[in-house]
């Protein structure tokens, strides 16, 4: 009997029994599309977290109060601590390779103009923070130095909070009430959209002058980014500014740090690890499901080989060796299985798609669709040799009867 | 000229440890062009003979020569040929592939011989016709009658030109008309210088033969040539 016979045989054998390959194709197209889109859903999500940390820059490091935590970062621990001063701030400018260091300080504010209010978060910072953050000012200017030498009490506002307060309005030059202070609008930052740490489209920028002693009335900074020179002196960085915060804090035991720092790569880390749970625990839900599509792969292969015994004692009967026999339940299995992977893979991937496209439309999160290729191959390994070994093992023991045993089977 | 020579040919089912001998030790020659009926009541082990001569089961014990080969030691692979290129089969309950079409059907023996397109179609289209089913054939053949099926049946055993036809019980599904035109087909068949073997349990089927032997409780009681012979009419194969 030849390939072509072979593969014929399984195509009627696949097409004469419609409802039994339905159900076939129809368990793994279960599995596949329920684990690729597992597995594409949260390597974007761990692309979009680490792409937003990435565009941080290699170069810049983090300082934050408080002692380094273990686990995740809690960043509401971190806020009422005090140990990060305005000395330590222009100290760390002194030190070797530092090319800026940009202080912050925040908090949730209600902010009104005329009769119009808004909540949100006000930051006050240097004008560095514009280009830590990469954000362009779209109308107006942005705050410098002397700003914030002089305590200006001047803001740049995102574009929800000027849509909110001013409507169609033109922002530039009124005055907005922050805890009774008046700031002076002179800038409105470009739309950002979401998947930022820090939403800018609803925040306030001001000097940090003005936040400390006229918002919030504090003399520390919850955060600083110090930006090096290079990516190569990002260590010895680390290791300076420790020192010198230790110096400045007048701490002997490291352990007793009231400050740590914060690098590129470890917030990677840490947030990869974040993901990595989550991407584990989602793929451990897929792996159910495409134990439940093999399960029912397994079900359908295994009853309809015992099904007909009957056909492949006839055949026997009609001078097909063990091997014709074997081939075309092989072929059957392959064409299910490989079929419903193929439906499987289109459909996991327009699913994750989808996903992503709903999340733009619907969230402003710009989520990237991956292609999971991991994910394909795994579901149609796994609904592959599900199908081949209950399709092809059971018509082996059939194959392996006699004619007439396999005829008069019931 | 000898065509099948079995001596002393025996068969044991063992179920659950339990042994039944289904047939104690057969000894028979069947010559070419013979029409022979196997004769018995249920459970008296002709089917089981028909079934070690047919090559659908191996036997336990004796001797079975076939066109003067020692088959015993005949492998899977061997006994699969046999079957393809030498046997032909008719069962009682027809055992066609019921959504495939007759000509597929028809067709499965010519595929397992390895005969290429378009011979294949053709010859198996002729058997079809021979057997009067011409404007069956694209029909699936679980849609048809009985008695078309079991023509069906006799052309697919027909397709590879066998050596030797076997028909277990060929009428025994059939009302009597249909089971006449079967029988018809037979005769016809026989007289064209085939061998058959017919396994019946009814007299007036085995008397369509020409030699008859009876078994009993899995040995053979009788081995005689039908003196009435009874001829099936020609009208009864046209209709």
């Amino acid at each position: 009997m030849t390939f072509r016979d072979r593969l014929t045989s399984a195509i009627e054998g696949v097409s004469v029994h419609k409802s039994r390959s339905a159900l076939t194709v129809l368990g793994v197209v279960i599995g596949i599309t329920a684990i690729m889109v597992v597995l594409s859903v949260g390597s974007g999500a761990e692309q979009l977290i680490v792409g937003e940390i990435q565009s941080f820059g290699p170069r810049n490091v983090f300082l934050l109060p408080g002692q380094q935590p273990s686990g995740p970062i809690d960043a509401g621990g971190t806020l009422s601590n005090d140990s990060l001063t305005l000395r330590d701030y222009e100290d760390l400018q002194n030190l070797p390779h530092v090319a800026s260091v940009v202080p912050y300080v925040f908090t949730n504010v209600t902010s009104s103009f005329e009769s119009e209010t808004y909540g949100g978060l006000i930051m006050g910072s240097t004008a560095g923070l514009f280009d830590v953050f990469a954000l362009s000012v779209s109308e107006g200017r942005a705050f410098d130095d002397i700003d914030v030498s002089s305590q200006a009490a001047v803001a740049v506002i995102g574009q929800e909070v000027k849509e909110e307060l001013f409507g169609f309005e033109n922002p530039l030059g009124e005055k907005i009430k922050v805890k009774n202070i008046p700031l002076t609008v002179i800038g409105v930052i470009e739309k950002k959209g979401q998947g930022s740490f820090v939403s800018f489209d609803s925040a306030i920028l001001s000097p940090y002058t003005v936040v400390q002693q006229s918002i919030m009335g504090i003399r520390y900074f919850h955060r600083m980014t110090i930006e090096s020179d290079s990516v190569s002196a990002v260590p010895g960085l680390v290791q300076d500014i420790e020192t010198l915060m230790r110096d400045n804090h007048n701490i002997d035991d490291p352990e007793k740090d009231d400050f740590f720092i914060q690098t590129q790569d470890d917030l990677v880390a840490s947030v990869t690890m974040i993901t990595d749970i989550v991407t584990a625990l989602l793929f451990l839900v897929a792996a159910i499901s495409l134990l439940v599509g093999g399960v029912g792969i397994m079900n359908v292969m295994f009853v309809s080989v015992t099904e007909r015994t009957k056909e492949i004692g006839l055949r026997k009967a009609l001078g097909a060796t063990r091997d014709d026999i074997l081939y075309q339940f092989l072929y059957e299995a392959l064409l299910l299985t490989g079929g419903g992977g193929i439906v499987g893979v289109i459909m996991g991937a327009a699913l994750s798609f989808l996903a992503s496209l709903a999340l733009k439309a619907f969230a402003d999160i710009s989520f990237p669709f991956i292609f999971s290729i991991s994910g394909a191959v795994l579901g149609v390994v796994i609904s592959i040799s599900i199908g081949l070994f209950f399709g092809v093992f059971p018509a082996r023991q059939a194959a392996q009867k006699s004619p007439i045993e396999a005829i008069k089977y019931e | 000229m000898s065509l099948i020579t079995v001596n002393n040919l025996s068969k044991v089912y063992t179920t659950n440890g339990v042994e039944t001998h289904a047939l104690r030790g057969a000894t028979l020659t069947i010559n070419k062009g013979e029409f022979v009926s196997i004769v018995g009541p249920s459970g008296s082990g002709k089917s089981t003979l028909m079934q070690l001569l047919g090559f659908l089961d191996r036997p336990s014990g004796g001797e079975y020569l076939f066109e003067g080969k020692d088959v015993n030691g005949f492998s899977d692979e061997e006994l699969a040929h046999i079957r393809n290129k030498k046997v032909g089969f008719i069962f009682q309950t027809f055992n066609l592939l019921p959504r495939l079409t007759v000509l597929k059907n028809v067709t499965l023996p010519l595929i397992y011989a390895g005969i290429g397109e378009p011979q294949r179609t053709q010859q198996a289209q002729k058997t079809i016709d021979d057997v009067g089913l011409t404007d069956r054939s694209t029909y699936e053949a679980g849609k048809l009658s009985g008695g078309q099926k079991q023509r069906v049946a006799i052309a697919r055993a027909l397709v590879n030109s066998p050596s030797i036809i076997f028909a277990d019980e060929p009428t025994g599904n059939l009302d009597s008309k249909s089971g006449e035109i079967i029988l018809g087909i037979l005769q016809e068949l026989h007289k064209k210088g085939n061998t058959i073997v017919i396994v019946t349990h009814e007299s007036f089927v085995a008397d369509a033969a020409e030699r008859k032997i009876h078994i009993m409780d899995g040995m053979i009681t009788s081995d005689e040539k039908v003196t009435k012979r009874r001829m099936v009419g020609e009208e009864a194969f046209q209709k």
